[in-house]
Order: C-alpha cells, then sequence, then structure tokens
C-alpha cells in the first residue's frame, strides 16, 4: 500500500500549470461539444478493460497451475 | 524474480492506462497544423516503442545473467522478453504508418526512420531464426545470448542515431531533440510520462506470463 501511494503521489507530481496558445488551428471542436468524443473514450476503455481482465484471467490460471505442481 | 507474481503493480499499471486513454482524449493539446487531433497518437504510438525498450533492455540484461551464470531459466526469460518486444515493435511501426499517412501523407515515404525501424525489425526476426534452426538447448541458448546482446545496441543505432543524423520527417531527427517545445507542452507530458510507464510494465506483464508458460514447459520436458 505505501509503494502505491508513493507512487500515485509520483504521478500527480506531473501536473503543472496549463499553458495557453492562441492560435486558429481546426480542431475536433464540434464533436467534443456535442458530446461524441466520449463515445469513443468509452469504446476504448471497454477493449482495454477486456484486455486486461484476459490476461489477468491467464495469471490465475497459470498460478493455479504452478500450484499443482 | 519474485516480483512477476505480485498483483499490485499489475493493477496500477492498467489504472495509469485508463487515466491515460480518458484525460489523452479529453485534455487539451498544442493546435498544430497537418497534425490536429493526430498529435493524440503521440500517447499511444511513442508507449509501444518505450515498452518495446524496457523488454528488449531486461532481455539483454538476462542474455548476460544467462552466459555469467549459465542458468537455462534466464534464458527463457530472454527469449519471451524479445518475442513480446517484436509484438510490441510490429504495434508501434503499424501505428507509426497509419499515423504517417495522415500526415506525411504515405503509409511508407522511405523515411530514415521507416527504413531503420524495419532493418532493426528484421535484426530481430533474424533471432527468432537463428533460435529456431539449433536443437542443441545450451547451445541455442548460448549462441542467441550472444546475438541478442550485440542486436540490441545495433537496433537503438538504427533507430535512435542514424535518423537523428540525416533529415528525417519524424519529429526529433534532423537536429531537433525528440520531444520539442515546438510540438509538446506540458498538458501533453501530464499523460505521456504516466503512459510510457503503464506500457513498460503491461509488455513486462505479458513477458512474465509468457515466461511462466515457457518455464512449466521447460520442467515438464526436462522430467521425460
Amino acid at each position: 500500500m505505501k509503494k502505491l501511494a508513493f507512487l500515485t503521489f509520483l504521478l500527480l507530481g506531473y501536473t503543472v500549470a496549463f499553458a495557453q496558445q492562441a492560435q486558429p488551428v481546426e480542431m475536433a471542436d464540434t464533436m467534443r461539444s456535442s458530446g461524441k468524443i466520449y463515445v469513443v473514450i468509452v469504446t476504448i476503455i471497454i477493449i482495454f478493460a477486456g484486455l486486461a481482465i484476459y490476461l489477468f484471467t491467464i495469471d490465475r490460471r497459470l498460478k493455479k497451475i504452478e500450484k499443482n505442481k | 524474480m519474485k516480483f512477476i507474481y505480485q498483483t499490485w503493480w499489475k493493477v496500477l499499471a492498467v489504472a495509469i492506462i485508463f487515466y491515460t486513454l480518458i484525460a489523452g482524449f479529453l485534455l487539451g493539446v498544442p493546435r498544430l497544423p497537418i497534425m490536429h487531433e493526430t498529435i493524440r497518437n503521440t500517447y499511444f504510438h511513442v508507449p509501444m516503442w518505450i515498452a518495446m525498450f524496457t523488454v528488449f533492455t531486461i532481455s539483454v540484461i538476462y542474455s548476460i545473467k544467462y552466459l555469467s551464470t549459465g542458468k537455462e531459466e534466464y534464458d527463457l526469460v530472454a527469449v519471451e522478453c524479445v518475442n513480446t518486444g517484436t509484438f510490441f515493435y510490429v504495434l508501434g511501426l503499424v501505428t507509426g504508418m497509419i499515423w504517417a499517412k495522415y500526415t506525411w501523407g504515405e503509409f511508407w515515404s522511405n523515411d530514415p526512420k521507416q527504413n531503420s525501424a524495419a532493418i532493426a525489425f528484421l535484426l530481430y526476426c533474424a533471432y527468432a531464426v537463428l533460435r529456431n534452426s539449433i536443437d542443441e538447448e545450451q547451445k541455442r541458448a548460448k549462441i542467441s545470448a550472444i546475438y541478442n546482446i550485440f542486436a540490441f545496441p545495433i537496433m537503438v543505432v538504427l533507430i535512435m542515431v542514424l535518423p537523428r543524423m540525416t533529415d528525417s520527417l519524424h519529429p526529433g531527427n534532423g537536429g531537433n531533440p525528440a520531444f520539442g517545445k515546438l510540438d509538446m507542452d506540458n498538458r501533453m507530458r501530464i499523460v505521456l510520462y504516466p503512459a510510457f510507464i503503464a506500457w513498460s510494465f503491461i509488455a513486462i506483464w505479458i513477458a512474465s506470463l509468457r515466461y511462466r508458460i515457457r518455464l512449466i514447459e521447460y520442467k515438464r520436458n526436462e522430467i521425460n
């Protein structure tokens, strides 16, 4: 737990002041304002969650096999 | 080696990647012409290469360890690290090609960075071929360990050094630093650096799973 807390603290250390840039370049602002970007985020999160769960199940099955040895 | 059987760092790596997936799409990015929103590819394309470098480095360490101790397990670690690294290599190359199509105009424009990355990829394919062509276990382990130790610095030179000495379309080449002030700012760094760490640990995790499977196979063969 101590390790975890320390690591999260280290990661939060990246939070620095945000700088602004003024330059009219086309970005996906309309998509963002209509809220559709969240659909993409949910999709990739589902995909990655599935992959992570898959890896965890392999890990658990391996542990079982290793114990039986 | 106890480390690979623990769970806390796997959970942590997955959590950080979730963070990069959300923050990578929602936080602001610099507004650059040509790049537009594809600049967000940085959060996913570059960590593939960092993950690859991490497992390849571990592989070299274990190749050296194998040569100095002769322990068969170390050879298995080295192989599975190279296998996982090659997988991330392909991911990095393919994501780079797609990104190149929409910013440089072609999937493959014979850019120095792309060409030398392809050559370095063949270097690691040759590793797999070399391994599979030797039947005797100890000979195979020794020769492939030596090959691996030599292949790694050549790969680093091909990917990191040579493209920087000529003009390349890839950022970080032709004399400018990799993540320059022109195309990066702190809003990107708070997503990018955690992504480097997390994807490296995901790669280590996959390599460790493969190593554990191979270890079981190895022990089974030993008894017979």
